[in-house]
């Protein structure tokens, strides 16, 4: 068994996460399906309970204590988003129900802008919850939706998309790392390219925040979505960030509550930012969790996480590789620990079983992107994603389980 | 018990290796195609049924897991020369047998060699997979050309 490297508080991360001291049967768990989501560490636990125990109430309109309290928290996640993200103003974070959340407000919001010729580009890699929105908005403007190739290790095929920048597009769209593929795009020369071209990009980072830095200005992305429980904080909760002067020409997207100055029978003044983009009560329970999540992972700091999974993912991967009969998909250069294979002869889905009956959580199937599985021309792979409290004997557990799958249908 | 007594049995991984009666069927009379837009498996059924009422061959093609495979190929030989009032039967038995309900519904004695699949319904992931073709057969027999394990079940 090879060791972490040295420095990385290993043990001390896996033990502020409760869900990690469980077993599976006969055997401890090997968390390995990050991607999906990823688990919580104690203190994101505690403060949404806190939360629901100390000081639920609802926000932004109580004069009481406890609302006040709430509104705080609520409100101090927002700075600690900003932070995360390095964004100019608070103002331009968001809360969202989600990545997905975030995408259809863009989509909508942003959208309403667009007209029958418009060009979005999007690309092959997207999850689809990148793919649907703009479907859905092509079909109600016309707009005309173009879609960067992937090359065979799973790399956006660059030139291809220089050569869609137009006069005619408005947006580019496009995952920063691959949830399928593991791809780490190169989304700033991707960002130049497009605002050469008079261009806006919206970045998904819903796989990127948890495992590196994402500085928005140093992007100088547009607009960027992430889901607060694949970084280790609560389902049902997300962050757009917007440029300030982007998100306060788009129109409203839901309507509602928290979002209004005045309200009469006929008309409505609306909000400044955030709040124009927040109607209704939020899950304030989730958006204090995922401040706790964002001040865990900034804890522990970034750029050591990376560090720690891509050591796990060379590992990892040349693990994987030295079984016969397995195969990768996605073999680029800029990798996160997202590892997608299949076994020759045997289903993801039988894979991800039999795995399971060994403590080892995978998931298996198209990870919703169907097109990246056209693009292969398979139906599914089995896909292990690490993450900072993985560890290179639980890659080990792994490649060793993958290897009974193979005996098992010999 | 382990994965492999409950679910992946040596009967089951063999018909996974060895699929009976994979192949389309040129003189079918009824046809259906059965998917899972979960799991993004699939299968088209056919069934040859003579004047009589009587299946005659029952055949399939597709792709999925192993447990779906297995099935779709042990119902291939389950059904063939059964009426179709004993399909639907067997269809009935089969599906209370992957829902862990077999003792209420039927003498379990009917299944035979599908017995294998009793482990399934401790597996609720996979329940469809066993009961995918078998849903495509009901289909086709019910005239229906296509069905998905979201409408069923």
């Amino acid at each position: 068994m090879r060791t972490e490297a040295t420095g990385y508080p290993i043990e001390r991360i896996r033990a502020d996460f409760p869900a990690l001291q469980q077993r599976i049967g006969a055997y401890p768990l090997v968390y390995l399906d990050n991607a999906a989501t990823s688990l919580k560490p104690q203190s994101v636990v505690d403060t949404v309970c806190r939360h629901y125990r100390e000081e639920s109430a609802n926000i932004h309109r109580g004069v009481h204590h406890l609302s006040q309290k709430a509104t705080e928290a609520f409100e101090g996640a927002r700075d600690k988003a900003q932070a995360f993200l390095n964004a100019a103003r608070r103002e331009e974070i968001i809360f969202t129900s989600g990545t997905t959340g975030g995408l259809n407000l863009v989509a909508h919001a942003f959208g309403a802008g667009l007209k029958a010729g418009d060009e979005i580009i999007l690309s092959t890699m997207e999850h689809h919850s990148n793919l649907v929105p703009w479907q859905m908005l092509r079909d109600r403007t016309g707009c005309v939706l173009r879609f960067i190739p992937i090359t065979d290790d799973g790399q956006l095929d660059l030139a291809a998309y220089d050569a869609m920048l137009g006069p005619r597009t408005r947006l580019v769209s496009v995952v920063y790392v691959s949830n399928s593929l593991g791809t780490v795009n190169p989304v700033a020369r991707i960002i130049r390219a497009a605002h050469a071209h008079g261009a806006r990009v919206l970045v998904d980072a819903a796989q990127a925040v948890p495992c590196r830095p994402v500085d928005v200005q140093a992007l100088d992305c547009d607009f960027l979505v992430f889901s607060g429980h694949k970084v280790f904080g609560p389902t049902g909760v997300g962050v757009l960030y917007g440029k300030y002067d982007l998100l306060d020409a788009m129109p409203p997207f839901l309507g509602g509550g928290d979002m209004i100055l005045s309200v009469t029978l006929e008309r409505t003044v609306f909000n400044a930012l955030p709040n124009k983009f927040e109607a209704g009560t939020p899950h304030i329970a989730g958006v204090i969790g995922l401040g706790a999540a964002l001040d865990y992972v900034r804890g522990i700091g970034l750029d050591r996480v990376a560090a720690h999974e891509e050591g796990l993912r060379a590992y990892a991967t040349a693990l994987l590789a030295a079984i016969p009969g397995v195969r990768l998909y996605g073999t680029a250069p800029e990798k996160s620990a997202i590892i997608s294979f299949v076994l020759e002869g045997v289903h993801p889905h039988d894979i991800g079983q039999i795995l399971d009956s060994r403590g080892v959580a995978v998931r298996a199937g198209h990870h919703c992107t169907q097109p990246v599985m056209q693009r292969f021309g398979i139906p599914a792979t089995a896909r292990a994603s690490f993450s900072m409290y993985n560890t290179r004997a639980e890659a080990e557990q792994l490649a060793e389980a993958v290897r009974a799958v193979k005996e098992m249908f010999a | 018990m382990t994965v492999s007594d409950e679910l992946y049995q040596q009967v089951i991984l063999d018909h996974n290796r060895s699929p009976r009666n994979m192949r389309a069927l040129a003189n079918a009379t009824h046809q259906a195609q059965g998917i899972n837009p979960l799991c993004g498996d699939e299968y088209t059924v056919y069934l040859a049924v003579d004047a009589g009422g009587i299946i005659r061959e029952v055949t399939y093609e597709g792709h999925g897991c192993a447990i779906s495979k297995a099935s779709a190929s042990m119902m291939s030989q389950a059904l063939a020369g059964k009426t179709i009032a004993e399909a639907h039967g067997l269809f009935d038995a089969f599906h209370a047998l992957v829902l862990g309900k077999a003792e209420a519904a039927t003498p379990p004695c009917e299944l035979g060699k599908l017995k294998v699949f009793s482990g399934v319904w401790r597996y609720p992931a996979r329940v469809k997979c066993a009961a995918l073709s078998w849903h495509a057969m009901k289909s086709a027999l019910d005239g229906q050309g296509k069905t998905s394990t979201e409408d069923a079940l």
